[in-house]
């Protein structure tokens, strides 16, 4: 906990109340929120604002902490890990003034399951198996990520038609989780039509994935190399269909959610987020694009084949819920309008990169060829070996920044692998969404961060 | 006007209110699901397989390939020497022991696509449970075809038709292994009771949904579609007609089918009535029967 505090520069908080920081001695040790008067100026000035990365002056108000009140004024409630609002296993402890919601400590780990550490026991042909858990509304990106962190390693260049097939894949999935978001937002705000609206549309997508992966989630479909198997015959009609019935229902959506005036009382001007605000606590995704960043790694740095697509990021103003609501939104017609393309002009061609290496060889040849039949064992044994390096590769998953950190000590296994969860860091902004509002908007404030938990514990 | 605006205002909300009733005329989404499932595709993972060619023999070579691949470490297997006398695979060697244990089974099916035989594969089934932890552990004698080629059907597994149709499907979508000169083509064995199985099409053009058992997603979701797109018979009237008609045929069906199960149940009861009856009087019942005989009514038979 000490070390944790950032070391106060300026003068203006020192007077009156500094106390040594507490460590309370529970179960869960140092998680506890310490008492308010001994919370110094310090620490209370890094929950109240973000002040981690940028100068305090702009963002935290000396006025608005308020070190005076006491203990017996304010009270903590306790809001999780089983609670149906919190997304998964998120606990939150909310001290309350009231109704008012003064600080916040999430309390995540609930979820850990060491897939990290999993990734330095199973090799790069096992490894996508492992990190499409993490976040579970949108597995295709965590192969995604892994994959091409791997391909950066072995500096292969993957054809053009897989990294097409990709695309394709990232933006049903990306229309799949804001739909799932969609749905879960409407439950938490009491709109259980859009709760089954939602999942009847993720429906059709899961299908497709289903189709094509042979499984609904946790599809190990996008791996080094490329993708496993082909588009399935027909796809064409199939996204076709997924593409022109989610783009008209998402204007029913319009009409049940957007204009009505409970939906709109309950979301505007709720959970405030300032662009500076959200870029010192490193937000991405829709709740930094809802501040009015048009920051999207498609855009501004694009990879796979983004930069040869036609499409707007969506950006938002006042950085409330219902910003991000509407981004959402909007963002499946983005990605509709980018499936569209992508179906297109979805190039013939290889899939997977044809490098003995890396890929199996074509199942016709270990009848003919005793070298395929040597290639074949050693990548289904020992994998494949990356050469020594690291590298870091960010993509745009649902949530913000999916990145994954890769080091190789040159075996076929990762020495270590590190991600960088867009849910995980996106969790810092709950404490400052949190505050000053009321503890009926949480359950809507926490639903608009949209954490996934199998991603911020992994 | 400006009052007439603000009492549109006022009453916005009810658009709302007209989507969630205009959902009562659109054909029903949901499934009652235990009785009636969605279409499976023929690329699904489900519940493995051992394959065995045509003649008989088993496919399965014990070379530990998909035991080696498994991320969840859940494949055991042990080869042996084939007997010469009785050879129970082509090879040298065959899976002497064969175990999945399904409470770490991830289905990932690399264990399909590392097989250099075409032995493992999987079907379509997946509703399966167990009751302890002994029988997750599906060894040789459950995982391999029977004598016509079919899976075995498991009491605690629920399989519904065309689950063991379609087998192997992701096998045959990963086998030209990311080429495009190897789609279409036939790269597997023949398997017994299905012969040579037909490949996707693909790029090659080559396409047959009948053979493959591919479904289109218009087919799969047809109620979820919009209204335009489902076929003029089955909107509307028409279509709650045309559900009816369907759900009453696939009750008659079950109905029928219980009461072929009842019939059966009845026969075998009585069929082991009289078997155990029969065993009495040759068992050691038939001392007690004839300890107790004095008092017994029957004495006289």
């Amino acid at each position: 906990m000490e070390g944790c505090v950032a070391p106060v520069t300026d003068d203006v908080f020192v007077e009156g109340t500094r106390h040594a920081p507490r460590v309370a001695e529970t179960s869960e040790g140092a998680q506890e929120m310490a008492p308010r008067p001994e919370t110094d100026d310090a620490e209370l000035r890094r929950e109240v604002g973000a002040v981690l990365r940028m100068a305090e002056g702009p963002v935290v108000n000396a006025n608005d902490i308020d070190i005076e009140r006491r203990d017996d004024e304010t009270m903590i409630i306790n809001m999780g890990p089983q609670h149906p609002s919190t997304h998964g296993v998120l606990r939150l402890m909310l001290e309350l003034d009231g109704e008012t919601v003064l600080r916040t400590k999430p309390v995540i780990g609930y979820l850990h399951t060491g897939m990290e550490k999993t990734a330095e026991e199973l090799t790069y042909v096992q490894g996508a198996t492992n990190v499409t858990r993490m976040d579970y509304l949108s597995p295709l990106t965590n192969e995604l990520v892994f994959s091409m962190a791997t391909e950066a390693l072995l500096d292969v260049e993957v054809p053009p038609r897989a990294v097409w097939i990709r695309m394709l894949m990232s933006e049903l999935q990306r229309v799949s989780s804001h739909l799932m978001w969609m749905a879960t937002n409407g439950m938490d705000l009491g709109s259980t039509s859009m709760m089954i609206y939602g999942f009847r549309e993720r429906e059709m997508v899961l299908t497709f994935f289903e189709k094509t992966t042979g499984l609904r989630m946790n599809h190990n479909y996008i791996r080094p190399g490329g993708v496993a198997a082909d588009l399935p015959d027909g796809w064409e009609d199939d996204v076709e269909v997924i593409c022109e019935t989610v783009l008209a229902r998402s204007f029913e959506y319009d009409e049940l959610l957007t204009g009505q005036p409970i939906f709109r009382q309950r979301t505007e001007g709720i959970g405030n987020l300032s662009a500076e605000e959200a870029l010192a606590l490193s937000a991405t995704g829709p709740i930094l694009r809802s501040t009015g960043v048009p920051w999207d790694l498609r855009r501004t740095m694009p990879y796979l084949a983004y930069d040869e697509l036609d499409f707007d990021i969506i950006v938002g103003t006042y950085g409330d819920n219902f910003d991000r609501y509407s981004i959402r939104l909007n963002e499946i017609r983005e990605s509709i309008k980018m499936i569209r393309q992508i179906a297109a002009r979805m190039p013939p061609g290889d899939y997977r990169i044809q490098d003995r290496k890396v890929t199996p060889p074509p199942r016709a040849r270990i009848d003919e060829s005793m070298e395929a039949l040597i290639h074949h064992f050693k990548i289904f044994t020992e994998g494949f070996k990356v050469p020594e390096g690291e590298v870091y590769v960010a993509i745009e998953s649902p949530r913000g920044e999916l990145g994954c950190y890769l080091v190789s000590d040159g075996s076929s296994k990762p020495y270590r692998m590190h991600i960088r969860g867009p849910s995980f860091v996106n969790l810092q902004t709950v404490p400052v969404l949190l505050r000053g509002g009321l503890i009926a908007d949480a359950v809507a404030i926490i639903s608009s961060v949209d954490p996934v938990m199998g991603e911020v514990d992994r | 006007m400006g009052f007439l605006d603000g009492v549109k205002d006022e009453l916005s909300f009810l658009g709302g209110f007209k989507l969630t009733f205009e959902h009562l005329t659109r054909p029903r989404v949901t499934r009652q699901y235990p009785e009636e499932k969605k279409p499976k595709q023929p690329r699904q993972h489900g519940r493995h397989v051992l394959n065995r060619y045509e003649d008989g023999m088993e496919k399965c070579i014990g070379c530990e390939l998909c035991a080696g691949v498994c991320p969840a470490d859940c494949i055991y297997v042990r080869g042996l020497d084939n007997p010469p006398d009785h050879p129970v695979s082509p090879g040298e060697r065959y899976g002497y022991v064969y175990e999945i244990n399904y409470l770490r089974c991830i289905h990932c099916d690399l264990c399909v696509e590392a097989c250099p035989t075409e032995a493992i594969t999987e079907s379509k089934l997946f509703e399966f449970s167990f009751t302890n932890r002994a029988d997750a552990i599906y060894t040789k004698a459950e995982l391999l075809v029977d004598d016509a080629g079919k899976p075995q059907k498991l009491p605690w597994e629920d399989w519904r038709d065309a689950d063991e149709l379609h087998t192997s499907g992701w096998m045959r979508a990963t086998s030209p292994s990311g080429s495009a000169a190897y789609e279409g083509e036939v790269q597997w064995s023949a398997e017994l009771g299905y012969g040579v199985r037909p490949p996707e099409g693909g790029q090659s053009g080559r396409r047959d949904d009948a053979a493959t058992g591919t479904k289109a997603l218009r087919d799969v979701l047809e109620t979820h579609l919009l209204d335009e797109d489902i076929p003029l018979d089955h909107r509307g009237m028409r279509g709650r007609i045309w559900r009816g008609k369907l759900s009453a045929e696939r009750h008659k069906k079950q109905l029928e089918a219980a009461r072929q199960r009842h019939k059966e149940a009845k026969a075998t009861r009585a069929a082991d009535k009289t078997t155990t009856r029969g065993a009495d009087k040759t068992s050691e019942d038939a001392v007690d029967e004839a300890s107790t005989a004095p008092a017994g009514p029957e004495v006289d038979s």
